[in-house]
């Protein structure tokens, strides 16, 4: 998808740089980020890929990060906008902070004003190229949303992005109940990230055997904990493998 | 106060370290009607006096709702009262847009004191002749602030401002420990009965006041004549004996501070305060 509009040649000097302003296309880019709620707060997993087009270029970017007290915010798209808009954040927790009041901004005002924040870029015809994922937990109410890069934000109780929209969701739909335990949750996720792992090209590498590394953040009330970076197992004996052009002379 | 020469710029201190102009500013609110707050845990009861110009016109409004978990009552200038409780609906508003929450009411406070404190140090302005008392509910319960126009601002459990405010706040004292546990009816029974107290022996009727409610699971209305009636039914029942005691009263705390009671009557209320 590209951000082009039709432009009038007779306007050369006004239209000289518009373009070269705004956002065309994302360069360096991360998957999907897949989230849900469980008894005691929300889960969200991402892995920590930055692919630079076809090219899995960084293996070490985290995705995920907190956000205040009580949120937590995962981005898919382009790497450099979610920095971008975690400085924005930082910003507002900042001035939030100063007033040093009883006062907090809890995941519902973050998530709305992300909300205002990329509608307003769309409308400049300057996206910010991500889709967002704002998990978090406050007063013993969780709440898990997410903000696309042309202002569409809902709630829901389970949140998927990129490929993860595709294979993520329908496992969430069936196998997501209210009150998951941790472990539970943990499995779920896991079973969405290693669907992902085998399906989604740039979550893997392109050999055959491969190292993806994983990060799971939880969020409760006691706050934030960020698991360590960790791999998934991965089962490539299928059958199918061993000869996998035997139907197709000549393909691979 | 008498008038010296340091008393005619807001940017001139007196030797003694005061600005005339703000404490004269101040002197404005003390002329106004009276206006009445109080807060229990949950809710929060502005309370006014209705006063008009004449027998013909309406009555000047001084309650004024700012959102539906945030109200203000004004006594002053009521000009600049309006023009106060618009930027604090403008400031609520837009909080509401970016973050879909309720403003806290401790940062709208702020932001109005912030606001009155411009005009205490800018040679080409004066300082706002009104005095706000802004009720509201947070996250960290029911809150009743008074802004003045020095700039300061106090929280209260219970206060009253304007004309006659004196014996209000008498009252007030007197019962205020109880009201954070009291009931949403006490506590309105309480401001009209405040109300009362600065009327003077006047005859209290539910059309010589306004009152507003606003607390958990209730936005900010007004309550209806009728339902005001109805209170001060269940306390004037004898209304001799009431009046006299009351009087007696106000007459106690009018001696008492003869300063505040801002002159003898509305005959000296300039035409635009209220």
């Amino acid at each position: 998808m590209t951000f082009t509009i039709p432009i009038d040649n007779g306007d050369a000097v006004k239209n000289a740089e518009a373009d070269s302003q705004r956002t065309l296309y994302p360069y360096v880019t991360g998957t999907s980020i897949v989230a849900i709620k469980y008894k005691d707060g929300v889960l969200m997993a991402s892995d920590m890929g930055g692919s630079y087009g076809s090219t899995l270029r960084y293996k070490n970017i985290e995705r995920v990060k907190a956000i205040g007290k009580h949120s937590l915010l995962g981005a898919s798209g382009e790497i450099s906008d979610f920095q971008e808009i975690l400085r924005y954040l930082d910003e507002l927790i900042l001035n939030d902070n100063m007033w040093d009041d009883g006062n907090s901004l809890g995941p519902k005002e973050v998530h709305n004003y992300l909300t205002r924040v990329m509608y307003n870029r769309r409308n400049k015809f300057n996206p910010l190229w991500n889709t967002l994922v704002l998990g978090g937990i406050k007063n013993g109410e969780s709440y898990l949303g997410m903000v696309s890069m042309i202002g569409v934000s809902f709630e829901d109780n389970h949140i998927a992005t990129g490929f993860g929209n595709h294979l993520a969701r329908p496992i969430l739909r069936d196998e997501w109940h209210a009150d998951l335990s941790f472990e539970d949750g943990v499995k779920l996720l896991e079973k969405c990230m290693r669907v992902l792992l085998y399906r989604d090209r740039s979550a893997i590498n392109k050999f055959q055997k491969y190292i993806e590394t994983v990060q799971i953040a939880k969020i409760t009330e006691e706050g934030v904990t960020v698991s360590q970076p960790y791999s998934l197992k991965t089962f490539w004996e299928f059958q199918a493998f061993h000869n996998p052009t035997a139907g197709a002379e000549g393909s691979w | 106060m008498f008038r010296n020469q340091y008393d005619t710029d807001v940017t001139t201190w007196s030797p003694t370290g005061r600005l005339f102009q703000v404490e004269y500013a101040m002197e404005a609110v003390k002329q106004g009607s009276a206006a009445i707050g109080l807060r229990s845990r949950s809710h929060v009861v502005l309370a006014c006096v209705n006063k008009a110009q004449s027998e013909l016109s309406s009555h000047q409004r001084k309650i004024f709702k700012v959102d539906d978990h945030i109200g203000v009552a004004i006594a002053g200038l009521t000009a600049d009262g309006r023009v106060l409780s618009r930027y604090m609906r403008s400031e609520s508003i837009n909080h509401s847009f970016s973050y879909e929450s309720p403003l806290p009411v401790g940062r709208l406070v702020v932001r109005l004191a912030d606001k009155a404190q411009v005009c205490t140090q800018r040679s080409w302005k004066r300082p706002y002749g009104v005095g706000l008392l802004v009720g509201g509910l947070d996250e960290s319960g029911a809150h009743l602030y008074y802004n003045c126009p020095s700039g300061n601002y106090f929280e209260y459990q219970a206060f009253a401002i304007g004309s006659r405010s004196q014996a209000a706040k008498t009252y007030l004292e007197r019962r205020f420990e109880g009201f954070k546990e009291s009931s949403r009816e006490d506590l309105i029974k309480d401001a009209i009965l405040a109300i009362r107290e600065t009327l003077q022996g006047e005859t209290l009727k539910s059309s010589l006041c306004t009152v507003s409610v606003l607390g958990v699971g209730e936005p900010f209305h007004f309550l209806d004549q009728e339902t005001i009636q109805n209170v001060i039914d269940t306390f004037e029942k004898v209304p001799e004996q009431d009046e006299e005691a009351g009087e007696g009263e106000a007459e106690v705390a009018a001696g008492a501070a003869p300063a505040e009671q801002g002159g003898s009557g509305d005959q000296d209320v300039a035409p635009m305060e209220m």
